[in-house]
């Protein structure tokens, strides 16, 4: 058996790779070539370590040391001193008021998560489904399909609590439930891998780094409602996400893990993959079904519900990416575990992309109910600059804003929902006192115009008459009354809109109205943009 | 790859799964410590550290850790080796590549330290 005494861990995120990893791992193998150390040292590409602002990211086994911001120019001193002579190289830590954290469980940002989805992310190789074994893979699907009966795996995601972590939150145990009491021979499992939220990459880095918790967790879903084909609907933009799918289901199949007889019982299932061509509406069930049957990608009215008459018409469950790669974990460590950590109504863990105005941008993943000014400052760090921290974006285009005065608000599906805002499904963008709110109300409108599919006139319609209200309040032309012209059509269209896009597009205008409703009023009343973000044409005039 | 048939196939293929990674585990049977200073290398530590691990690879013993020190002790007792096992740690000096396959073999693989070689012996 091959001995190596380092392993050295490439973060092969998609922001690693584009921040050059892939030429610093290249010198740093021609680097171990020169110094004859390429049967001491392994090198793997893992999935997304997190801190994606400081990438590349690179984790060296035994002890662990993390090394950031490399630059191909890095990997020389990196093999000279630490690989050849075991001198851990300092200047390429993680630091922090001039503290250096050599390994990654020191940072504080990676002590204070608690990883159930990403359990494996950037801990192995994305690519070899021998380690995802190794990490306990596939012991859940077994444990099912020998020891339990659908109905008890069913009883059993039920009882841990779990929530559809794409947006909504509806319980994942009743929807298999629904799925199993349905009727009919043939049923479909549905992976919904369409991430579209501006700033959000929670399910691709899920896909990219740990691929087969996805499809296990899709085995174990199909088992429990009788399901013998999957489908992973993933947008072609995520190339990456795409080829580690490919690769995964692939091996799967090899080793009988997807196929017929999985384990030698009588449980079959495989899956199919589809790409989607990017549009925000096909993250919606039923026109992510129209979209896979090759139809155009429509919502229709519910119901009937995809549990009912789903794909093709038949009995479908539609769950998202991070749901399914939880389920093993449920199963194998039991829904006890699970329950313990999160809140009672809000069972578990959810993972988050951190952007915006935080010092150290990234994927993260907290216990749900943890404060928002945690997950900000403890984990982030903090606003750059010394600025000041105004409010911070849930749920992309389909949120809102949580304000200053509620920093302390556990973040979870009912603490976020009473603030008019969701949980969606993970993008979190902290603002900072110089971002106008109407401005990012306007940039989240002009997103769902361009992504409203055109079915129903309130979401077609109304969300372009409440862009052209905020274009014309961002540009100095706003009169009196505006602003309860966006309150009056904003409740209109959520009650009225066909489908989960147009519900939910008024939500950015109406929390900022909410919560800024000064700074709205400063724009129409004063012609002023209090954080001078918006060119007010009195402004420009004044000056000229 | 061989299909994986039964849940005891499963379980045999996550144990050597789970053996080739014991460098990223928490932790191992042995903790072997080299000093890799300028002057441990110039005293030979490279073919000690070399012949070391060929003679593991051997016996295919993996549940193992090893870590590179700059120095371990005075130069004049390079190559310098601390194995760490069975909660005692055993420090040997002036260790040559044939002095690293028995340490290797031996103490490494079987749990007795070489006595005659051994310099230091101390509770973890």
């Amino acid at each position: 058996m091959k001995i190596y005494r380092l392993h050295v861990l490439m973060c092969g995120g998609t922001q690693c790779v584009s921040a050059g990893g892939e030429s610093f791992e290249s010198v740093l193998k021609d680097e171990l070539k020169k110094h004859n150390l390429t049967d001491e040292v392994q090198v793997v590409r893992s999935g997304c370590m997190g801190a994606c602002d400081r990438g590349p990211l690179m984790l060296v086994y035994p002890e662990g040391i993390l090394y950031q911001r490399l630059k191909p120019s890095d990997a020389k001193e990196i093999v000279a001193e630490h690989f050849l002579k075991g001198r851990k190289v300092k200047r390429l830590m993680w630091t922090e008021d001039g503290h250096p954290y050599p390994t990654m469980k020191e940072v504080p940002f990676f002590a204070r998560q608690t990883k159930i989805v990403l359990r494996n992310c950037g801990l192995i190789n994305a690519e070899s489904i021998d380690e995802y074994i190794a990490a306990d893979g596939y012991a859940a699907l077994g444990k099912a399909i020998t020891e339990m009966k659908p109905a008890d795996v069913v009883a059993e995601v039920k009882a841990s609590g779990v929530r559809g972590r794409g947006g909504a939150g509806f319980p994942t145990g009743l929807k298999w439930e629904l799925g199993a009491k349905s009727t009919g021979d043939t049923k479909y499992i549905i992976c919904n891998a369409d991430e579209g939220d501006p700033g959000a990459y929670m399910d691709r880095s899920v896909l990219e780094g740990d691929p087969h918790s996805v499809l296990e967790g899709m085995a174990i879903a199909a088992y429990a409602i009788g399901a013998k084909q999957g489908y992973i609907y993933v947008r072609a933009e995520y190339p990456l996400a795409i080829k580690r799918l490919e690769q995964a289901i692939k091996q799967a199949r090899a080793y009988g893990l997807l196929g017929n007889n999985i384990l030698g019982t009588s449980f079959c299932f495989d899956v199919k993959m589809r790409m989607g061509a990017g549009a925000f509406v096909c993250g919606e069930e039923t026109a992510l079904i129209n979209s896979i049957e090759g139809k155009r990608g429509e919502p229709h009215l519910k119901p009937p519900y995809p549990v009912t008459a789903g794909l093709w018409g038949k009995p479908t469950v539609i769950n998202n990416v991070e749901t399914l790669a939880s389920i093993p974990v449920i199963l194998h460590k039991g829904q006890e575990f699970f329950r313990k950590i999160g809140t009672k109504a809000s069972p578990g863990t959810k993972v988050f992309s951190l952007a915006g105005k935080v010092n150290t941008t990234g994927l993260i993943e907290v216990p749900l109910g943890m404060p928002l000014r945690e997950i900000i400052f403890d984990i982030g760090g903090g606003i750059p600059a010394g600025k000041k921290f105004k409010g911070a974006l849930t749920g992309g285009p389909s949120g809102g804003v949580i304000p200053l005065e509620h920093l302390d608000t556990p973040v979870d599906y009912e603490s976020l929902n009473a603030l008019g805002s969701i949980m969606g499904s993970g993008g979190l963008i902290v603002m900072d006192e110089t971002s106008c709110m109407v401005d990012i109300a306007k940039f989240f409108l002009e997103f769902t115009v361009d992504e409203s599919c055109g079915k129903c006139t309130p979401c077609r319609e109304g969300t372009m008459q409440m862009y052209k209200l905020l274009k014309k309040i961002t540009e100095g032309k706003g009169e009196e009354g505006d602003i309860e012209k966006l309150e009056a059509m904003g409740k209109a269209i959520k009650s009225t809109a066909l489908c989960g896009l147009g519900q939910s597009a008024p939500n950015p205008v109406l929390s900022t109205i909410r919560f800024f409703r000064h700074e709205y009023e400063a724009h129409i009343k004063d012609k002023k943009c209090p954080s001078g973000v918006c060119k007010m044409k009195e402004e420009a005039a004044v000056k000229a | 790859m061989p299909k994986i048939n039964t849940l005891d196939d499963l379980k045999k293929l996550r144990e050597s799964a789970q053996a080739a990674l014991k460098t990223r585990a928490a932790e191992a049977k042995a903790r072997v410590r080299v000093s890799m200073g300028t002057a441990g290398i110039a005293a030979g530590a490279r073919e000690s550290l070399k012949a070391l691990m060929g003679e593991l690879e051997k016996h295919s013993f993996c549940d193992l850790q090893i870590v590179e020190d700059p120095t371990l002790g005075p130069d004049k007792n390079e190559p310098i080796v601390c194995v760490e096992r069975d909660g005692f740690v055993t420090q040997y000096v002036k260790v040559t590549a044939d002095m690293a396959r028995k340490i290797a073999a031996q103490h490494i693989v079987n749990g007795q330290a070489v006595s005659e070689w051994a310099v230091a012996r101390s509770k973890k």
